[in-house]
């Protein structure tokens, strides 16, 4: 399946994990998700967590890339 | 550095060490039932400024700033500090205006709601109810596009500009100025706003907030949110664990005293402490947390939420100039009057319902995953 990406860049709570929910529920298996915190980023994990994925955490200067397999 | 205090144990700590730091605030000097409450604090910092002479509740209250500055010296050391602003201002301004003026009808924001029912006031039951359907309402508009965009990374006076201002405030009250004859800096000498710990026990205990609720995230709203949005039970369990330790810091100081009346800074009104608290839930969900998270996140260089406590503190103003705020519970020759809001209380909360329903139909993005 082709990536995914979720760009939740500057997005205020509860926003990047509303997006995250929406896609995993939509039945995606491999998600990109970018965020600006690491509130966001705890947040997104968390969800990911939930709907049995593992995330891998990288960063590009300010950004938060979060890389999701189910 | 991994968080220790955003993981499950964290956040529990985070509410018990919340409710009983509460407590003892109370033991202290702090109102009954109000160890800590944010908008009744706001409110009494927006009357020793003279923003409104409501002369019972006016007091600088130290555990605001206290809790923007302790989020920010946190969030600098752990490197989350990060100016930005730029996320639709003036609407977080206008909810904070509204949130406040919702939570001015029950006379407490979610941080109160909480200890009130651990002090036995069963008002905060209804309350509660109130600001879980005000939250849903809010999950409803989230789960349909509802966004106010996102914020942009900005220089730093945009970050320090909002704790310095609480900065001024807490030196404001360490020293005291008249700027005129019969004007601010005021001091209740009756009522709630005469009662307060010490300074220094009131900055103490905000700096410990600021620290705790910076680094496990903690939000009242955000809890009920989780639950309906997610299923996710994380937050709700710190909210959790500061109702028990507040519920047995009352019972240990002997001011536990269950019941709907005779409440201390409290009323009975039940459908206005219900709709109150809904204008006030659904604001803070459209805003993206309670008015404790909102002063963490302030604290952390997020201008747009300092906006939203600005707006708060001016809806404390409003309120009060212009009659919206609740009126305790009192007996008045023998006879137990219940208190409540009066018609322009009534209209307020009506017509800051409405506004929130316009906000959150008219500021949506269509949902879409981009393959």
């Amino acid at each position: 399946m082709a990536e995914n990406k979720i760009d939740a860049r500057g997005l205020s709570c509860p926003q990047p994990v509303v997006l995250t929910r929406k896609a995993i529920d939509a039945g995606l298996t491999s998600l990109e998700i970018m965020v600006s915190s690491e509130v966001s980023k705890e947040n997104v994990l968390r969800a990911l967590g939930t709907g049995k994925f593992t995330a891998e955490v990288s960063r590009n200067g300010d950004d938060i890339i979060i890389t999701a397999v189910k | 550095m991994k968080n220790i205090f955003s993981s499950k144990i964290g956040i529990i700590i985070t509410g018990a060490l919340i409710g009983i730091i509460a407590v003892l605030l109370q033991t202290a000097g702090n109102p009954p039932n109000m160890g800590i409450c944010v908008a009744c604090f706001e409110r009494d910092i927006a009357g020793a400024l003279g923003l409104h002479r409501a002369a019972v509740v006016q007091y600088l209250r130290p555990e605001i700033p206290a809790i923007v500055l302790g989020s920010f010296i946190t969030s600098f050391i752990m490197k989350e500090y990060r100016p930005r602003a730029g996320s639709s201002t003036i609407i977080r301004f206008f909810l904070g205006v509204f949130a406040m003026i919702g939570a001015l009808v029950f006379l407490g924001c979610p941080w109160r709601a909480l200890l009130r029912l651990a002090g036995g006031d069963l008002n905060a039951i209804t309350a509660l109810l109130g600001l879980a359907a005000g939250v849903a309402i809010g999950v409803a508009f989230l789960n349909n596009g509802y966004s106010l965009g996102r914020s942009y990374s900005n220089r730093n006076a945009s970050g320090w500009l909002f704790p310095a201002f609480m900065l001024a405030l807490v030196l404001l009250n360490i020293f005291p100025v008249s700027f005129s004859e019969g004007g601010p800096v005021f001091h209740s000498e009756t009522g709630p706003g005469s009662m307060h710990a010490s300074v220094w026990a009131s900055l103490g205990a905000g700096l410990l907030f600021g620290f705790l609720a910076q680094r496990s995230r903690f939000c009242t709203m955000g809890s009920i949110r989780d639950i309906i949005l997610a299923r996710d039970f994380h937050l709700i369990s710190g909210v959790a664990a500061l109702l028990v330790t507040a519920f047995i810091g009352n019972l240990v100081t002997g001011a536990f005293n269950p019941g709907f009346t005779n409440q201390p800074v409290a009323h009975s009104a039940h459908l206005w402490n219900f709709l109150g608290m809904l204008l006030a839930g659904l604001a803070f969900a459209l805003a993206g947390g309670c008015p404790g998270r909102q002063l963490i996140l302030s604290g952390e260089g997020d201008a747009d939420a300092g906006v939203f406590v600005l707006g708060m503190i001016a809806g404390a103003a409003v309120s009060h100039n212009f009659s919206l705020a609740g009126k305790p519970d009192a007996v008045k020759e023998g006879v137990y009057a219940v208190g409540g809001i009066g018609p322009w209380g009534q209209a307020a909360v009506l017509a800051g319902i409405l506004l929130c329903l316009v906000i959150g139909f008219t500021m949506r993005e269509k949902l879409t995953v981009r393959p």
